[in-house]
């Protein structure tokens, strides 16, 4: 019987001939990765070796990343010292894959892994995050764990009790119409499949739409997965991957794309055709409340945030200072721009985007998490509402449970900080944003 | 006989459980006075020792849906509470076997605040109404876990048999 990507990559790593969905199996990993949250790793680590006479030891420091993203420069000293205590915590394990707080290294977590080469085709990635199913996006098995699963892979070097996941398969068609991209795509498709859809499953990503798009664009994609609910979602590794890995990730070394097998067993398969796809928003409180743009088109908002592990990069960017060049953001909306990482802002500089984005009246920060999970830099007010390309959008994720946050994509967050109010960057476009 | 203490809808995210800006805080015993924290009065009483052990929340699909913070768990735990929903998020689910907070997934269930329930093996029965609800058994792989005490009890019998 034909195996799917993840089912052909969790039996290599438990050293199987071959598992099936519902299968039990114990894979040895190949990355972990932790954020600030380490500082609870290392306490349940420490805790683990408790009475047992050994010492404490992380398997293989070199297969062990942590990155500050999440709280970036610290806002507390309470998180000041969780990050000084995790620095010691590294330099006394030898952890090098570890990018502290810097302009030129630092980053959100689910950009650093990738453009450092440190994910592979074919490898077992976990990750202290529930996005770490954006690694899925170079062909890996990534997934999201807590805090005390993660010290069990940093004592023992595999995943205990991993139950092999059922596959959707996601086959995506049609050419992307202008100012339509990835996040209206992954939008779209978790407004179908709903925030429960594709829970304790794997989203398998098909389709030419996917085959042409960049890595950047797949990231998106998986990135959001688990906002259906999914373990993991994945792109089988093809020349794109390759070409990612080895021009801009800087990989020498040897691959191993997996592929599926054409006659793999999938619990479903959904085709989506995106030839004829708006641009999506999520409304408030729930990822899966997705509607097309005119459904509230004209709606106020009073901050727009352009950045996190979902659209920080380049490309989009790139999307939104072309919008804004040589415009003004409206009276009364806040534009906050943050780059994915220090790499990314230093190309945007190049590029000029930093310059386009201050000149309309935008404020670009320092790369990390921003006010994603509502920690700090951009709380909203009682009663406020922000527009973001970020991914979630419950009741509170700004760090205000009276605000309301929507989600879309680069293009229509930078056609709204033009007009105050959420706008189809179509007309955008067409030089229709005043 | 557990009493019903809170229900909530479907869809309850870790922000509502244990909202990112109390994630600075992360030991387990520290984390239960930030539990529900935006829902004021239910927070209110928790921290009054008003609720007892093993009392119930109620909740419908998928919840514990959002981030992998494990406080989302170990904030509940703390209160001894047993939650009873018609679903859970993978992620939650996990964390939750692996720190011993006990779910119940009962995908038909229908039980209002003050319901005392009588939770079974399997199956609820609501004593409030006399309707009986089916529970989803744990798979084995979970349950090994659960049976342990936990994951750190689970990992550190592997530590010790591995030497």
């Amino acid at each position: 019987m034909g195996k799917t990507v993840v089912e052909k990559i969790l039996a290599r790593a438990a050293g199987k001939s071959a598992v099936s969905a519902g299968d039990v199996v114990e894979p040895a990993v190949d990355l972990v990765m932790s954020h600030e949250n380490a500082a609870l790793v290392i306490n349940q680590f420490l805790e683990m070796y408790k009475d047992t006479g050994l010492e404490a030891r992380i398997w293989d420091p070199s297969k062990v990343a942590i990155i500050f993203d999440h709280r970036v420069p610290a806002e507390s000293p309470k998180t000041a010292t969780n990050q000084k205590k995790i620095r010691e915590f590294v330099a006394k394990h030898r952890i090098a894959k570890f990018h502290d707080i810097r302009g030129d290294l630092g980053g959100i977590c689910h950009q650093i892994l990738p453009e450092n080469g440190y994910v592979r085709p074919g490898a077992v990635v976990l990750g202290t995050d529930s996005h770490t199913t954006s690694h899925g996006a170079l062909g890996a098995f990534a997934f999201g764990i807590g805090a005390t699963e993660m010290a069990s892979v940093w004592a023992l070097g595999t995943a205990l009790n991993v139950e092999v996941p059922a596959t959707i398969k996601v086959v995506v068609t049609g050419k992307l119409p202008e100012m339509v991209g990835p996040k209206d795509v992954i939008l779209h498709l978790v407004g179908r499949l709903t925030a429960e859809g594709a829970n304790f499953k794997v989203l398998e990503f098909h389709g030419d739409t996917v085959r042409s798009m960049s890595t950047s664009g797949r990231l998106v994609l998986c990135n959001m997965s688990v906002e259906a609910g999914a373990t993991s979602g994945i792109v089988p590794a093809d020349d794109e991957t390759l070409r990612y890995l080895r021009e801009e990730a800087g990989v020498t070394d040897a691959l191993a794309p997996v592929q599926p097998d054409a006659d793999a067993v999938y619990e479903r398969v959904i085709e989506i055709d995106v030839s004829q796809l708006e641009p999506q928003i999520a409304c408030p409180h729930t990822v899966d409340n997705v509607h097309p743009i005119g459904k509230v088109a004209g709606t106020k908002v009073h901050q727009i945030v352009i950045g996190s592990c979902t659209n920080g990069r380049l490309d989009d960017l790139e999307v939104a200072a072309r919008i804004v060049k040589g415009k003004k953001v409206a009276k009364d909306v806040r534009m906050l721009v943050f780059p994915a990482s220090g790499r990314i802002y230093a190309q945007a500089l190049l590029k000029g985007y930093v310059g386009d984005f201050v000149q309309a009246g935008a404020v670009v920060m320092n790369p990390g998490c921003g006010p994603c999970l509502g920690v700090h830099e951009g709380a909203l007010g009682d009663g406020e509402t922000a527009l973001s390309t970020t991914n979630r959008n419950f009741k509170g994720r700004m760090g205000n449970p009276t605000s309301d946050v929507y989600l879309c994509s680069p293009a229509v967050a930078a056609a709204s900080a033009l007009t105050g109010v959420i706008t189809d960057p179509r007309g955008a476009a067409a030089g229709g944003a005043r | 006989m557990s009493t019903v203490v809170l229900t909530l809808g479907d869809d309850v995210s870790t922000d509502v459980i244990y909202p990112g800006r109390y994630m600075a805080t992360v030991l387990p015993t520290e984390t239960p006075q930030f539990a529900f924290v935006d829902l004021t009065d239910f927070n209110a009483k928790l921290r009054a020792k008003q609720v007892p052990p093993g009392s119930v929340l109620v909740a419908g699909k998928n919840f514990g849906c959002g981030s992998s913070r494990e406080q989302a768990v170990s904030t509940l735990k703390g209160h001894e509470l047993i939650v009873v929903a018609k679903g859970f998020a993978r992620i939650f689910t996990q964390n939750s076997v692996n720190l011993g907070l006990r779910l119940v997934e009962a995908p038909d269930l229908e039980a209002k605040e003050g319901d005392q329930l009588e939770i079974g093996a399997t199956e609820v029965v609501n004593a409030s109404t006399g309707k009986r609800f089916r529970i989803v058994p744990m798979p084995p792989a979970r349950q090994a876990i659960v049976d342990a005490g936990g994951l750190i009890a689970y990992t550190r019998k592997r530590l010790v048999e591995k030497r």
